[in-house]
């Protein structure tokens, strides 16, 4: 078995859940509880935010946990603009973010904000003059996407960052749920005020996340309940699920400084090899695009096909993003980008983690050849 | 090249003959305590200094961990070069450079405690500057409020270069003064009193009066807490945990509610003393402050204070409530020293105690029941753990993130 499926979500490592399975078992008491298992598991998880945060480069009161990358994009979005509507209803975002950005946004509309959608070109990235000229008096919150989900681009945040810190009115938050294990930013570089993260995509449990929120910067919460979080995210805290995702940044990050070439390797080996082929039409740009995620487009063809047939032989890859693959929709990032109806219709995403072998990519490709021959063979054969 | 030593200054160690190199010894080993988990950084003793050789670890982290050291009045970043006059300019140069923040103006200040070094300091000086002015732009020299000063030392062993320096801790290498018994409670007051005791060179035992069920878990929990926070300033600390219930149970039921405070001081007082002469302590520390609260009076604490002739010293006794309060906020001891958990001291806490308590009835008192026996009982229950800044759990909690 090949999973190429990355950035849907990854396999949690070994150690990961032997953490989970301890904290879960063994702290079990509620950290708000008075007694002995109740006051160790609030240890626990204050260690676990210590971590997280030393290895984000942030202070512990800056983290809020949550249950992944949704929440935390919600939470970050419709704060602000709960918190801060009397300042402006203007909010800015671009036209490649996650369903679980736009979405949001576009919830907010139904309340009376106004939204403009910073474009992008055909790399699928956003410029920091398109969304320097998007501001106005009233904008009160900007929202970038890191590494986009389907495509891989990375968006130029620190760039986008240093613009914004001109207007002190408004928040700037990113969408870090690609970049977070691979391509980790510094906030503080970045003049980032929030950033979403979300376990499962390194390695994690699904179900974990975290929300970096600026000291000083003022939310409305999603939720109300008995005040864990600083109020933000009331509800029991799930210190198993933070600890397995403080083992899981931990391990990522020492993993990568010794993997990150070899999947630059794999990566221009399936760049390569995907150029070469004669269906294919690669949408992930060549420059500035994220390690692990490649995504290819093969006119004519229907992804569901090529990823059914991979899948029966043992490869397993995505069309479009999780999130919105199982609806027969062409890609809305890819329409963005101006490549095409036809582009965004046959888009397959192939996704790499610290896991992924050489071989994996090599074994892969062969396979997708074959595929793709097999399929020309049956479309032939109609044509004609 | 990069900023890979920190020069460690220690002001009050203009002392002489022997206790100079006992001091010097155990600010060292503070150091390297401190430093524990920094193990390729290198303690080493220079005259009259200490250096830090960092060997690859970051600069930072090291910094923070030598800031709250007892012992050190000053510390910098430092490059060190060779005593060739080239590469002293060039190394100057560097520092300036890489060093953080306005440096619009400098000076530069050389020392040559190596006479054998061919360049005389009033030359130094010159040759350095200018030297850093061919090699900068919009840089002038100001030798009355230079943004940054240069610091340049030739020793024998090299030369060492510093930009600015940060301001230590001051105070004594904790050690140097002996060994104390630190009451602590779980409120604000204890922990900045074992936290001055520490500043002058006193190293200390805590020790903690523990009712159960009547104070929980929590409470005790936070008294470990805050005994950890005090380790930051000088190494690992023991925590005597001393079961206090049926001492207390005694004296609610024996006692007029008027007296019982003055009797429970007394008590707890007693066993302190014990302890403390088991285990060679010279003195006992509290967090008593003059008139504070009922059992401060000075009657109270003449009352209190005549059950032992062990010197109580009063690091608090005359300050303000608020000037406590920032010191416990500025040693990090003040947030958890407000969490809501009852200690020993306020149950069982009559609405009547007699604000001046004689010695006389105190005395009385205590004559119409035996307490020796309960006195005996509970010290030889005390629970007695070493509290370094991280304990066994939190290891194995550690091996799980």
């Amino acid at each position: 078995m090949v999973y190429l499926d990355n950035s849907a979500t990854t396999k949690p490592w070994p150690a990961v859940m032997k953490s989970y399975e301890q904290a879960a078992v063994s702290y079990f008491g509620n950290p708000s509880s008075l007694h002995r298992l109740g006051s160790d598991a609030e240890t626990l998880l204050k260690k676990a935010r210590e971590s997280l945060a030393s290895l984000l480069q942030v202070k512990s009161e800056e983290l809020i946990f949550t249950s992944g990358g949704t929440e935390g994009n919600n939470l970050a979005i419709k704060g602000i603009a709960l918190q801060h509507q009397n300042r402006g209803k203007h909010i800015i975002t671009s036209s490649v973010e996650h369903p679980s950005v736009k979405e949001a946004f576009s919830d907010l509309q139904a309340f009376g904000f106004e939204v403009t959608y910073v474009p992008v070109d055909k790399e699928g990235k956003v410029h920091p003059d398109e969304v320097e000229k998007a501001i106005r008096q009233d904008t009160i919150l900007v929202s970038i996407i890191h590494v986009n989900n389907e495509m891989g681009t990375i968006q130029p945040i620190e760039e986008i960052g240093n613009r914004l810190k001109k207007y002190p009115k408004l928040y700037f938050h990113t969408d870090h749920v690609q970049g977070a294990g691979l391509l980790p930013l510094n906030f503080q570089d970045c003049y980032v005020d929030m950033a979403t993260i979300s376990g499962h995509k390194f390695h994690g449990l699904k179900g974990t996340g975290l929300l970096y929120k600026r000291e000083g910067v003022v939310l409305s919460p999603l939720f109300h309940g008995g005040g864990q979080e600083q109020e933000l995210r009331p509800g029991t805290e799930n210190v198993p699920g933070v600890v397995a995702m403080a083992k899981a940044l931990r391990l990522t990050r020492e993993q990568l400084q010794s993997n990150s070439n070899r999947l630059v390797t794999m990566k221009d080996y399936l760049m390569d090899s995907l150029l070469n082929l004669e269906e294919a039409k690669v949408n992930t740009p060549i420059e500035s695009s994220a390690m692990h995620i490649v995504n290819v487009s093969f006119p004519g063809m229907k992804p569901e096909v090529i990823v059914q047939s991979l899948t029966k032989r043992g490869f397993h890859i995505s069309t479009k993003s999780a999130c919105s693959s199982k609806l027969e929709e062409p890609s809305e990032v890819i329409q963005a980008a101006g490549l095409g109806l036809e582009r965004a219709k046959s888009a397959v995403r192939i996704s790499l983690s610290i896991d992924t072998e050489e071989q994996d990519v090599k074994e892969f490709v062969d396979q997708l050849k074959e595929t793709l021959t097999e399929m020309n063979k049956v479309l032939g054969a109609k044509r004609s | 090249m990069r900023y890979d030593h920190i020069l460690v200054r220690y002001g009050e160690l203009a002392l002489k003959g022997k206790n100079r190199n006992d001091f010097e010894k155990r600010l060292r080993r503070n150091i390297q305590h401190a430093l524990r988990s920094h193990s390729s950084c290198k303690v080493k003793r220079t005259y009259g200094r200490m250096v830090i050789e960092l060997r690859g670890e970051e600069p930072g982290p090291v910094m923070e961990k030598i800031k709250p050291i007892f012992g050190i009045s000053s510390f910098s970043l430092a490059m060190k070069s060779p005593n060739e006059f080239d590469e002293i300019k060039e190394t100057a140069l560097q520092a300036f450079e890489q060093t953080e923040g306005r440096k619009d103006t400098f000076k530069v200040s050389a020392r040559r405690s190596y006479k054998s070094f061919p360049v005389r300091s009033q030359d130094l000086n010159k040759e350095i500057g200018a030297h850093i002015l061919r090699n900068t732009e919009d840089v002038r020299v100001d030798v009355h409020h230079p943004d940054v000063e240069v610091t340049v030392e030739v020793r024998e062993q090299g030369t060492y270069i510093t930009c600015g320096r940060t301001q230590g801790a001051g105070g004594l290498p904790v050690g140097t003064a002996g060994k104390v018994a630190l009451m602590l409670s779980g409120g604000i007051d204890s922990p900045v009193a074992g936290y001055l005791a520490m500043k002058r060179g006193a190293e200390i035992e805590a020790v903690h009066f523990h009712s159960p069920p009547f104070t929980n878990e929590r409470a005790r929990k936070k008294v470990e807490d805050l005994t950890k926070v005090l380790t930051r300033f000088g190494g690992p600390i023991t925590l005597h945990v001393v079961p206090f219930t049926e001492l207390q149970q005694a004296i609610h039921k024996e006692i007029p509610s008027n007296y019982a405070m003055t009797i429970m001081r007394r008590m707890m007082l007693r066993i302190t003393e014990r302890l403390a002469q088991a285990r060679h302590m010279k003195a006992i520390v509290n967090g008593e402050s003059l008139g504070q609260v009922a059992s401060q009076t000075l009657e109270s604490m003449y009352t209190i204070n005549e059950v032992t002739n062990t010197p109580i010293l009063r690091p608090l006794v005359t300050m303000d409530k608020q000037e406590v309060v920032d010191i416990s906020k500025g040693i990090e001891t003040y947030s958890i020293s407000i969490l809501p958990y009852e200690d020993c001291c306020t149950i069982f806490l009559p609405d009547d105690s007699v604000t001046k308590p004689r010695r006389d009835k105190a005395a009385y008192f205590e004559e119409g029941f035996d307490f020796e026996p309960l006195i005996k009982d509970a010290i030889n229950r005390v629970e007695t753990v070493k509290m370094e800044e991280k304990a066994a759990i939190e290891e194995e909690m550690d091996d799980l993130l």
